[in-house]
Formats: structure tokens, sequence, C-alpha cells
């Protein structure tokens, strides 16, 4: 799960990280008031959940008030990469001596948490991994000895020579790395982590994305969850326990499988149709979901056609079965769907289906074939 | 032959008296796994369809010899199920259970490694090595005894490669599972370095998906030590960036993870990549056939050559 950066650094304040003063704003009269209130220069930025927003014009210096007023009018509202702002952080403004990076990831080749640290930090530091990746120092943690303190001196001497503002970088490194495994993240950055004129070492920006496994643990994170920055769809598939994604297709897909139901989205498009989504109804056997899910697909306007593909493991094809004619009972659709049921209980599966007289097929290369056809694409 | 699993496979299973627990522990005994014993903390004493129950591993272990574990025990518990095996002796563990910490996976992982153990796993299917032995959930009637080995990120995407095999009469020596987290105890190498070395099998398939680089390097890794055939395929061509399809693994994040960069990696590696699964039995038949014809003209006409000539060629190579 992705967090905005205010919710990061209300995170990281907690464990002690120092973070310029900052709130957010959903009105250009808040964003004014927030302003006067700290009655200083203020950032104002938007809160959406993509890399790039100062590139996009999604993060403005405010010299008072009223300008602050002025673009938080601009920003809000404003479309980044397909996202629209409907939150600012007003924060105070730094003056910026230096810009460094600070990220910790967990990485999967190690299968160690990796601390990412470099002076070149700021807006372009994706093209400084890429250009000169010399310029990135690397330090893969020992899960269970966890973090020493020489080991955050010796990753702060590489962004600064003076002591005082190494400690205080060690500091935050240190305090970061707690962060990381508190919070259950599998990514925390701080970019850029900046020197003002005083000597502060301060992060400026903040970003975490937290593992959805560990949510379950992570009341106060969940919590944080921004209903607004996902698709309606989406949040009604994890309401019924569907793994879901959106996309642009006119193909609905209904799969048991996570990779068998990208193989058949990428036989969609092998065939020239495009998927209209990802849906994986997952192990269990539950009738109910497969309702769900067809009511999901149902209700966005461009699907065309809708393919159900299981290959029984666990799940058993005739509680599909069920499901499927359930759906159909309660839903009527006016989509066509054709189904392909292999595996456990699939002779049981094909006489419940027998009751709704949906096209059927054996294989997955026909059971796509067929979806396309009765979209009405042309092959 | 087979690899991680066979006849002497002697099993525990961790969380026999849960629902999927108990209802795989019977599927496993019934398909000729020699499932010794089975663990429910509580449940000591007892037995389920024959299988006796016990509170602990240790005990488990101490009263039957098991060398195997798989877990079916809920999320929450699964980390300290697989500390509790490995603990008890036990070498191979398999997790079966989906929606396990990461972080604390990169824990476990490296405790397992400091062991001396094998984890394959989280959230994975399993393995099974036809008429010998099954650990986890692989339906069984759709596995056929024979010499391809099967390697996957992926479940139900496996039982459907694996039956376009078993269709075409070609069977398998060992399918493994290995699951589609970021942080997973066997990986691709693992797998084909073990197939490599397993005289029963003759070629290979691997199923990838997107997200990390695992495909990559193991094409990497067959280029350098696989003289089997290897033939692949990648899910996720479709895929969008920045969103989770499923796997926790699976997500492609700046840019890395693509499928178009796995299959040029695997063709550079000199292994085709399946468009479907349905495609793989015969993109087998080929390769297999082109290695045997490699095979054939590298031996027959330099027969009459002097040796020191085609050892010059060897070294030039290098």
């Amino acid at each position: 799960m992705k967090i905005h950066e205010y919710q990061a650094k209300q995170i990281f304040a907690a464990a002690g990280i120092v973070v310029p003063e900052g709130d957010i704003a959903t009105t250009p009269i808040e964003a004014y008031d927030l302003a006067v209130k700290y009655n200083k220069p203020v950032m104002v930025k938007s809160q959406v959940h993509v890399g790039g927003r100062g590139k996009a014009g999604g993060i403005k210096y405010a010299e008072n008030a009223e300008a602050a007023k002025v673009l938080a009018t601009q920003i809000l509202g404003m479309d980044i990469k397909g996202l629209t702002v409907k939150k600012v952080l007003v924060t105070v403004a730094e003056d910026i001596i230096s810009e460094s990076y600070v990220g910790i990831i967990l990485d999967r080749i190690t299968k160690r948490p990796v601390i990412m640290v470099s002076a070149a930090g700021g807006v372009d530091i994706e093209e400084v991994a890429a250009k000169t990746p010399e310029k990135i120092f690397k330090l893969a943690v020992d899960p269970i000895a966890g973090l020493k303190p020489f080991q955050a001196r010796n990753l702060a001497y590489k962004l600064y020579r003076d002591i005082t503002q190494v400690r205080k970088a060690a500091n935050i490194i240190m305090k970061l790395y707690k962060s990381f495994w508190e919070s259950d993240a599998s990514l925390v950055e701080i970019n850029p982590l900046i020197t003002n004129t005083g000597g502060d070492v301060i992060a400026l920006d903040a970003k975490m994305n937290i593992d959805d496994n560990c949510l379950f643990r992570q009341a106060d994170i969940e919590a944080m969850r921004d209903l607004d920055a996902e698709d309606s769809s989406e949040i009604a598939a994890r309401k019924a326990d569907l793994s879901f994604v959106k996309l642009d297709g006119s193909i609905g897909c209904i799969v048991n499988g996570a990779g068998l139901a990208m193989a058949t989205m990428d036989l969609v498009k092998r065939y020239g149709a495009e998927p209209a989504n990802f849906l994986d109804i997952g192990g269990s056997s539950n009738p109910q979901k497969v309702v769900d899910a067809v009511n999901i697909i149902l209700s966005d306007a461009n699907v065309k056609a809708i393919l159900i593909n299981i290959f029984g493991g666990i799940t058993r094809c005739d509680d599909v079965a069920n499901g499927i004619v359930e759906a159909i009972k309660q839903l009527q659709p006016e989509v066509p769907i054709v189904v392909r049921l292999t595996g456990t209980n699939e002779k049981e599966a094909a006489k419940i289906l027998k009751k709704v007289n949906l096209p059927s097929e054996d294989t997955l290369d026909k059971v796509v074939k067929k979806a396309i056809e009765l979209a009405g694409i042309e092959i | 032959m087979s690899i991680f699993i066979n006849k002497r496979t002697k099993l525990v299973v961790q969380g026999i008296t849960g629902r999927d627990g108990s209802l795989h522990a019977k599927q496993m005994k019934k398909y000729g796994t020699n499932v010794v014993a089975g663990v429910t903390p509580g449940k000591g004493n007892t037995k389920l369809s024959g299988i006796p129950v016990f509170n602990t591993v240790e005990e488990a272990v101490a009263k039957t010899k098991a060398n195997t574990s798989v877990i079916y025990v809920p999320p929450v518990f699964a980390i300290d199920a697989i500390y509790e095996a490995v603990d008890a002796g036990i070498k191979l563990v398999i997790c079966i259970t989906e929606g396990v910490s990461a972080n604390d996976m990169m824990k476990v992982y490296q405790y397992v490694k400091e062991q001396g153990a094998r984890l394959i796993g989280p959230n994975c299917p399993g393995l099974i090595s036809p008429g010998e032995s099954k650990v986890g959930i692989i339906p069984g009637n759709i596995v056929k005894k024979g010499n391809i080995g099967v390697v996957s990120r992926s479940g139900t995407l496996t039982y459907e490669a694996i039956w376009a095999l078993t269709s075409e009469g070609m069977g398998q020596s060992s399918c493994v599972g290995i699951g589609g987290d970021q942080v997973i105890g066997t990986n691709f190498i693992d797998c084909l370095e073990a197939f490599e070395a397993d005289r029963s099998t003759k070629a290979i398939v691997m199923l990838g998906e997107i997200g990390g680089s695992d495909e990559e390097d193991a094409a990497k890794y067959i280029k350098k030590y696989v003289t089997k055939p290897v033939v692949s395929f990648i899910a996720g061509q479709t895929a969008p960036a920045g969103k989770r399809m499923g796997h926790a693994g699976a997500i492609i994040s700046g840019g890395s993870g693509l499928a178009v960069d796995k299959i040029k990696a695997l063709n550079k590696a000199g292994v085709p990549v399946a468009y479907s699964p349905t495609e793989i039995p015969g993109l087998i038949k080929e390769q297999i056939k082109k290695f045997a014809d490699k095979a054939k003209a590298s031996k027959a006409p330099k027969k009459p050559a002097v040796k020191k000539v085609a050892k010059k060629k060897t070294t030039k190579k290098k």
C-alpha cells in the first residue's frame, strides 16, 4: 500500500526524524490559512501516489499566503500522470544548501534490506542511478543482526564532511531503519535530505510503501488509506476479497490464480483484443466471490464480453459453476459470458452450467478466441 | 529419480487439523506420499485419517523420523512454523501459506540458510515428483511420470502447463512451484541446478512472470551451466506498471521487472519463450531434437579428425 508524503512525514516525525512544519489543505482558503499561521514562505505540494510531482508542476514555492492561495487553486484538481490532485501539503520552505538521497528497500536479490545513500539527491536521482551509479552507495544490512551505528555513520560520511552533520544524518539513518521494520515497509525514502543555512539536516520529502500482507497489524497505517486515490471498482474488489486491477480494454477476465490470470490477459492481447481487468478469485471455492466478480466487471461500461477461466485445484469447478448460475440469476447480464472450467469436479460443473446455457470451451486458447468473437471484435 | 522429494520423503504436516491442512494431508496420503505425522498444538495424541498428530514438530521428528515438513498454518503463524521445523532438524520445509510478511521472511531466509536447510515458498503450490511423492497442493491427477522438469513462480499457471505436457504424453520428473512472493526460499537457479544434476530430467520448463529479475538471472545461469534444453513462458506482458498483479512479487516498478526484458534475456540464452502454455510441449519437442542434432553433429564428423585439433577449438572458445 502506498501512503502520501504528509502521512509518511507523520510517521517519520513520530520516529524522531526532523521534518519541516506543515499540514494538509483541500481548498485554497485552507492553504492560505496555513501560510498565514506559519508566517513564512511555504511550499505547496500535491499529494498523489506518483513520482515526478515537481517536474509535472505539482510542487511550487509561495513567497506569502496570497501566493499560496493562488498556487493551491492551480494545483488542486490538477492531473498528474492520470491522477487528480485532491490534497496539497502546505509546508514551511527551507533554504537549501545541499540535497542528498537516503532510501531503504527490501532487496529481492540479496533478500536483505538495502540502504542507499547519495550526495547527488534531488529530482534527478533516477538519472543519477542510471548514468552514474558510482554516486550511489549501498549497504545490505544483516536482517538478524540489524543496523549498527558505525554502519550508519559510514553511510553518513558519504554525504557530509562536517562531523555534526554526519552525526545528525547517521541518527536519521538509524531511525529510518527502525521505522522501516516497525511500519512493515517495503520502501522508505527521503529525497531530498537537505542541509539548510542553519546547518540542520532535514527530511524535506518522505515516501513510504507498506507490505499489504502486514496491514492486519498496522491499523494506524491502514487507516491512512486514501480511498480518493483508488478506482471505485478496485475498492469494491478489495471489500469482496478479490485481487483486481482495472485496465482499459473490453474483455472482462475472471480467473483463479495470479499467474494464470496474467497469462489469460496476455492471450487476449495476442489474439487482437485488450483485457478490461486483472481479476484473481483466489483459491477459495466461495460461489459468492464469483457473483461479486461478475458484478464488479459489469460496472465497467467498456466491457463487451466476460471470459471465465478456471483451472481447478483447490478451487472446485462445481462451486464456481454455482456462482456463475447465481450471478446470472441475480445480475441478468446483457454482456455475453464464455466459460472454461477444467480440473477438480469439472463434470459436476458442466451439469450445473446446463441450467444457464452458456457457451463453454475446453482449452485456454479456445476460450480466449471465443470471448473476443462474442465481443464482436474482428481478429 | 526426481528433485527435492522422492520415495524416501517422510512428511510432517504443520497445521494438519486446519481446513486446508486436513484436506491436503488426506490428498497427499492418497497420492502415495509417506505422510508420517501431523502437528497442531493442543491436538497431540489424536489421529487424522490414520496419521498421528503431535503437539510439536520436535516430538513428531523424534517419534517418526520425519525429514520434510509442509506448512498450511495461517499467515500470522507461518513464520514461527518455519523456525519450529528448522529447529527440529527438518532440512526441507515447504511453506504453502499465502500472505506472509516479506520483512519477516528476510530474517527467516537467513536463519534457514545458516541452519543448512532448504525452504520452498512461501505462497507456493509445493511440489510433486510423479509416482513418488507429492508435497503441497498440485493436483495429483494432472501429472504423469516422465522426464520433463517444471519450475514455476505461479500456481494454477503451473497446472495449466503441466496439463499441456501430460495431454501431449510428456511426463514430468518433478514439478516445483517456488512461489510468487518477493522473498522466497528457493529460486529458479536452485531448481535449474537440481534439474541439471538429476539424471531422470531430460528437458526443463521454466514458468516466470513480471517483477524482479529472477528470470534474467536464471537466463545467465542457463547460458553458463545448463546443458539440457530449457523452454520458458513469462506471464504479464499486458500488465501495467506500478500495480501489483495478485502476487506480492508481480509488480513492475521503476521500469524494471518487465516481461519483454525477461523474454529478451531468455532468448539471448537460447531459451525459446512460448506465447501460451499450450505452445510449450511443441517447443520442447523442437528443442530436444535441436539439442540431439547438435550432439550428433559435433560427435559424428570429428571422430576421424586428430584429437589435438578438437582440443584447440575448445580452448579457443573459452
